[in-house]
């Protein structure tokens, strides 16, 4: 029912104001103030009795309090709502169509899709029609549900990180059958194949609006390296006036947390379409870039992942000897150079100095002998991965390295002398390379007549020659050998680096060659031809907000469809690893530009606003409530008691007065009161709670923690002070043995400074609780909104692997045996650290040796504050079950408590009961 | 402040109120005086009231020959009354008697006091002897005795309500018990009972407020006794009204039948009325008894 700007969901309740005047009748009497009088004839009265309670009238004014108190109740109950949304074409009783374009444009106005879309639902539900919802991305056949079927599928209908392609819209028009609808399309605004087709299709059914954000989209395409710096290009879809934007470049820093490493204004003129700025970074900082954002933006289109081609690698070049004055081209690292510079940076200097900077590859050309702790050094490098690349030379040819037995620094053993072919002191020609076996890393590359070999070093025929050589002469013998040791390997190249025994370094293919070994890396995408056959595993891929998130089971991808195919929902973006190298997919490639979509002139575009709904209901109730109040006191007035109740009201907020205020008392003087808070903490034990800035989850965990702290008072020898609501930014964590964080699903990220004292503490012996209160009742944190905002909390943590409590826990049986660990709910799983896969149950022991500290977290939903708290009285404040039950799962909950916190304070001490029967054993000799 | 000076300031603030209590009292009495003249009776006594011709039945030592001899006729020396009455006073004394419904008219106890000592001073005229129940002022007479009365009337008890004392009353004297008697009855009951028992005869004067007659009281409310003890909360006082009066004059009646029986006189009055005509009632009702 509609009464101008107001419609009452409930109108027929309406009808009970017709019942005010009775209630006028009934609520006419409040007893007035009692006169004290002396009155000696008092004797003759006791015992007299009031004939009735029907006594003096209740002033009007009282009466209209009441009755305007029950008339908001009544109206509040009737549901009424300011601008109800019905629109015109709204009468119609045809079934909704919910179009989504769901791309990762859309992500970026999805909160305010959702908003809108839930608002078309719930008016779709009070029209009683039926909704279907089309996700372009994945067209299924239409499903006509109630529209609150769809209102609790609304998070599962999140964007994605890819585009509908030519054939989803396709397959989106074919679903669509005759019957009559009413379309509301949620456009990501980017222009598409087939979007007019479907745009006719739906035409003909029925009336069909756009929703369509006015904001600009913008995006990013992948970076780019030019002339040594990064070239970062950014699109956007609506032109005009001009705009600035800013990308950050987020990266670990140092101490291995993300952080933003960088960042960099990028303008786009009017008119212009696209944006383009270049960002300088020191090699250093820009290996550690993982990805670029455009910060502000959240969607997938506005993040860029960055794979190995940002990355130059460090090598360092040694040689036998430099002591060749001016003769520059001889220089055997002078080849080395020229293929290396542009890709890579170049370490020069002697191996003791080189080597601690870890670099990824050492080249040693000619170089024979090492000293032996420099072989030490060197042997140790390689085998923690390090690639050591050794030319033959002079020198080598000359030594005895590697010729009785295998150098562990050469591949293979050398024959004494090695040969010189086709010179003018020998006879026959020059010899040229083979082609490469299929096995080889060189394998594919295109060999050039014109790199001959005049001159090399000879391998000592070995039964594992075989299989170590990679790339060979015409004649057979071994020209590049390789061997992997430890997560390392040794190449040998049995020649040397310059021009002197081969035109090997003046060909392009020295350069193939060594990137083929990972020496230097490419920076564009691989060719066409060296991905087809290979196989890519995805490792992270990005959802529509642009979050990494982990890859699980996805299939791996086939390489040639990183060139070929659109990214899709079987070629999401995200990170790929393949056999040696990791690649990214961006949403936008390189070539990406951003067409806005156009729409005929008479399809009705409007953007995500709407008429908010506002439901007065509760604004009317809580008048009523504040109508009761003002009736409580007026009540009381007139009754004269309203002095005792403002001696009642003083009291208590004397009591509130005194109540120490952690919150003021913190502004006043930061420093001195966190000292002093630190100081009591360290002295005592004190329980400490998460602060959420949910008042009501803070008071509840607060009395939870004093609740707990009572029962370990009255049952243990913890006697611990009165708990704390510890603040992340802010408070020292080290001195609180325990946290409890709460969950809510709107408390805020802590800081990465937070995050980092946080890993400190739950690396020196911290526990933290994290409770999302939610009983899990969708499982293990799968899909409540407290589930996921705790793996948004988490995921920074350095937590352990984690596994569902094991009977044998230690945490079963630190003060008492308990096999459940109940709060208010009883939720089944409750997670800790995973016990080391060697742990094995011994022969007659009642359970396994497990981890030797504690666990570092311990997660569940159980909501055990709640069970353990008290108020003042030491009531407990809210139920827990039915009964007598309600109380068991409460003492049970109190025992988990007291479990917890013995574990935390004592470790594995009980534990240590594995070794009871030895140490018995012992003692009874 | 030690106690003896305290209960000295407070005997001096009591002696205080006397004179004017005795002026008053002196006055009303003298009110009375006026308009009623002393009905001399003969009786026994040592003071020579009139010669009477013999008359039939009349013993013969009673016949003044000295008398005789001047006249025909044999007189009789009739002599005075001159045994004297002991009239014993109760005055209540306690809280309930301070009660005063407005300012126009005076505490009950006030009223009371009034009234008794003027009584006093009438009988003490009229030669008899009065004193107070209890032990401390036995009947006396004199002027000094008045003095006496005064000051052992002007005491008060912080009982709620008093009971009649009878201690120290002699057997065959007179009594007067002034209260408002919304106390036990049953103790009134008693002392009336014992008091009739010793021969003692009087009278029941009751003083009550004119509120208490009238109970103009509506509303919630909370009567509470004089001294607190007692209380009583009604949400409807007018309601009240009817069964409190009914109440009281069931008290009345109690009253009267028991006067009835023990042969006592009772009356009413209310602190509205004139002192003067409560007194002359009171003095009429002692004379009465000379007469009998």
């Amino acid at each position: 029912m509609i009464l101008g700007p107001l419609g009452f969901a409930a109108p027929w309740l309406l009808l009970t104001l017709v019942a005010l005047p009775i209630l006028w009748l009934i609520l006419r009497a409040v007893p007035p103030a009692p006169i004290r009088r002396r009155f000696p004839g008092v004797a003759l009265l006791l015992g007299l009795r009031d004939d009735d309670s029907v006594t003096d009238r209740t002033p009007w004014w009282l009466l209209l309090l009441r009755m305007l108190a029950v008339a908001a109740v009544i109206i509040g109950l009737a549901g009424p709502v300011l601008n109800p949304q019905s629109e015109e074409q709204g009468v119609t009783r045809d079934p909704l169509l919910v179009v989504l374009d769901n791309s990762w444009a859309s992500a970026r106005d999805w909160p305010a899709q959702a908003e809108l879309l839930e608002g078309l639902l719930a008016e779709a539900g009070r029209a009683a029609r039926s909704v279907a919802v089309l996700r372009l991305t994945d067209p299924q056949p239409l499903v006509f549900q109630t529209a609150d079927a769809w209102r609790s599928r609304l998070t599962g209908l999140a964007p994605v990180a890819w585009e509908p392609s030519p054939q989803d819209m396709e397959e989106a028009r074919l679903v669509l059958d005759e019957t009559r609808l009413e379309t509301r399309w949620f456009s990501d605004g980017l222009a598409r194949a087939g979007r007019d087709a479907l745009l006719d299709a739906l035409s003909e059914l029925g009336p069909v609006t756009v929703h369509e954000s006015a904001v600009p989209l913008t995006a990013l395409n992948p970076p780019e390296i030019a002339e040594g710096n990064i070239s970062l290009k950014a699109q956007r879809v609506i032109t005009g006036s001009g705009r600035e934007i800013t990308i950050e470049a987020h990266g670990r820093d140092p101490a291995g947390t993300m952080t933003v490493l960088a960042s960099l204004p990028l303008r786009f003129e009017p008119d212009s379409p696209q944006a383009e700025a270049q960002l300088s970074l020191p090699a250093e900082l820009r290996a550690r870039v993982t990805r670029f954002e455009i910060a502000g933006q959240r969607h997938a289109g506005a993040v860029s992942l960055t794979d190995d081609s940002l990355k130059r690698r460090e090598i360092a070049l040694i040689a036998g000897r430099e002591d060749r004055e001016g003769l520059e081209l001889l220089s055997p690292l002078h080849y080395l150079r020229q293929a290396l510079d542009p890709t890579a940076d170049l370490l020069s200097g002697s191996l003791s100095d080189v080597l601690p900077a870890n670099p990824d590859v050492v080249v040693l050309a000619d170089v024979a002998t090492l000293s032996a702790s420099e072989q030490a050094q060197l042997l140790d490098w390689t085998e923690r991965g390090g690639m050591l690349l050794r030319f033959a030379g002079p020198r080598l040819a000359a030594s005895d390295v590697s010729r009785a037995q295998e150098d562990p620094l050469m591949p293979v053993r050398l024959r004494a002398g090695g040969r010189t072919v086709g010179g003018a002191m020998s006879w026959g020609e020059p010899k040229a390379l083979a082609p490469f076996a299929e096995e080889s890393p060189f394998f594919g590359l295109e060999l050039s007549s014109d790199v001959t070999v005049s001159a090399q070093v000879m391998a000592q025929p070995d039964p594992t020659l075989a299989q170590r050589v990679i790339a060979q002469l015409t004649d057979g013998t071994p020209l590049v050998t390789r061997k992997r040791i430890g997560a390392g390997q040794i190449v040998l190249f049995h020649v040397t680096a310059n021009a002197e025994w081969s035109s090997l370094p003046l060909s392009g293919l020295f350069v193939q060659m060594l990137e083929r070994l990972a020496v230097s890396s490419s920076i564009a995408l691989p060719d066409l031809d060296e991905l087809i056959g290979t196989t890519w595993q995805p490792v992270q891929v990005l959802n529509g907000f642009g979050t990494l998130e982990d890859a699980g089971t996805l299939p791996g991808v086939d390489g040639a469809r990183f060139v070929q195919d659109r990214i899709g929902a079987d070629l999401r973006p995200g990170l790929y690893e393949g056999p040696d190298r990791r690649i990214a997919l961006n949403v936008l490639t390189a070539e990406s530009r951003l067409e806005p979509v156009s729409w005929p002139a008479t399809t009705s575009v409007v953007g995500l606003e709407r008429a908010e709904e506002t439901p007065l209901g509760g604004w009317l109730l809580a008048a009523a409530l504040i109508l009761l109040m003002a009736d409580i006191i007026a009540s009381l007035a007139l009754s004269g008691r309203l002095l005792a109740a403002r001696a009642a009201l003083t009291v208590l907020a004397a009591l509130l007065l005194f109540n120490p205020q952690p919150a003021t008392a913190q502004q006043d003087d930061t420093i001195g009161t966190d000292n002093a808070k630190a100081l009591l903490a360290a002295s005592e034990v004190v329980l400490a709670h998460v602060l959420t800035g949910d008042r009501s989850v803070d008071d509840a965990a607060h009395a939870g923690m004093l609740g707990l702290g009572e029962t370990l008072f009255f049952r243990t020898s913890v006697e611990p002070a009165e708990p704390v609501g510890v603040n992340l930014e802010t408070d020292e964590l080290s001195v609180y043995p325990f946290l409890y964080w709460p969950i809510t699903p709107n408390q805020p990220i802590p800081s990465d400074d937070a995050y980092l004292r946080l890993n400190d503490y739950l690396r020196t012996g911290g526990m933290i609780l994290f409770d999302t209160r939610d009983a899990n009742v969708s499982g293990f944190g799968a899909s409540s909104a407290n589930g996921r905002k705790l793996q948004q909390l988490a995921a920074p943590l350095d937590v352990p692997p984690l596994e569902p409590i094991p009977p044998d826990h230690v945490l079963t049986r630190t003060f008492y045996l308990l096999q459940d660990f109940p709060g208010r709910h009883t939720g089944r799983s409750v997670w800790v650290e995973a016990a080391p896969p060697d742990a094995e149950q011994v022969e007659g022991m009642p359970f396994r040796n497990l981890n030797d500290n504690v666990t570092p977290v311990v997660i569940g939903g159980n909501d055990w504050a709640s069970a353990w708290a008290i108020d003042e009285q030491g009531n407990p404040l809210f139920p827990v079950g039915r009964g007598f039950a309600g109380e068991r799962q409460r003492e049970l909950s109190f025992r988990f408590g007291v479990n917890l916190v013995m574990h935390i304070l004592t470790g594995n001490y009980k534990s240590d009961q594995v070794h009871v029967p030895a140490l018995l054993d012992r003692l009874g000799q | 402040m030690s106690q003896t000076a305290q209960f000295r300031a407070r005997a001096e603030t009591e002696a205080s109120r006397l004179p004017a209590l005795l002026a008053r009292a002196e006055h009303l009495a003298g009110t009375v005086l006026l308009g009623e003249h002393g009905r001399r009776r003969p009786g026994m006594g040592d003071d020579f009231w009139q010669y009477r011709p013999v008359q039939p039945g009349d013993e013969l030592r009673m016949i003044d020959w000295r008398r005789s001899a001047r006249a025909d006729t044999q007189y009789l020396r009739q002599r005075e009354w001159q045994i004297a009455q002991s009239v014993t006073i109760w005055v209540d004394g306690a809280a309930s008697m301070r009660f005063a419904s407005s300012d126009n008219v005076p505490q009950k106890a006030d009223r009371a006091r009034l009234l008794a000592l003027a009584v006093a001073i009438l009988l003490n005229r009229a030669g008899e002897r009065t004193g107070l129940a209890g032990t401390d002022v036995p009947p006396r007479r004199g002027e000094a005795q008045i003095e006496r009365l005064a000051l052992a009337l002007s005491r008060e008890s912080d009982d709620d309500y008093g009971a009649p004392e009878i201690r120290g009353m002699l057997s065959h004297g007179r009594a007067l018990f002034l209260s408002d008697f919304l106390g036990e009855i049953d103790a009134v009951r008693d002392a009336l009972t014992k008091a009739a028992d010793r021969g003692v005869r009087g009278v029941v004067y009751q003083v009550l407020d004119p509120a208490e007659e009238n109970f103009p009281y509506r509303g919630r409310t909370i009567f509470e006794s004089v001294g607190g003890t007692l209380a009583h909360e009604t949400l409807k006082a007018s309601e009240l009204r009817e069964r409190y009066l009914d109440r009281l004059a069931q008290r009345k009646d109690e009253l009267t039948h028991l006067c009835a029986t023990t042969g006592w006189l009772f009356a009413t009055h209310h602190t509205s009325q004139t002192a003067q005509s409560a007194l002359l009632w009171l003095y009429n009702a002692f004379d009465g008894g000379h007469g009998r």
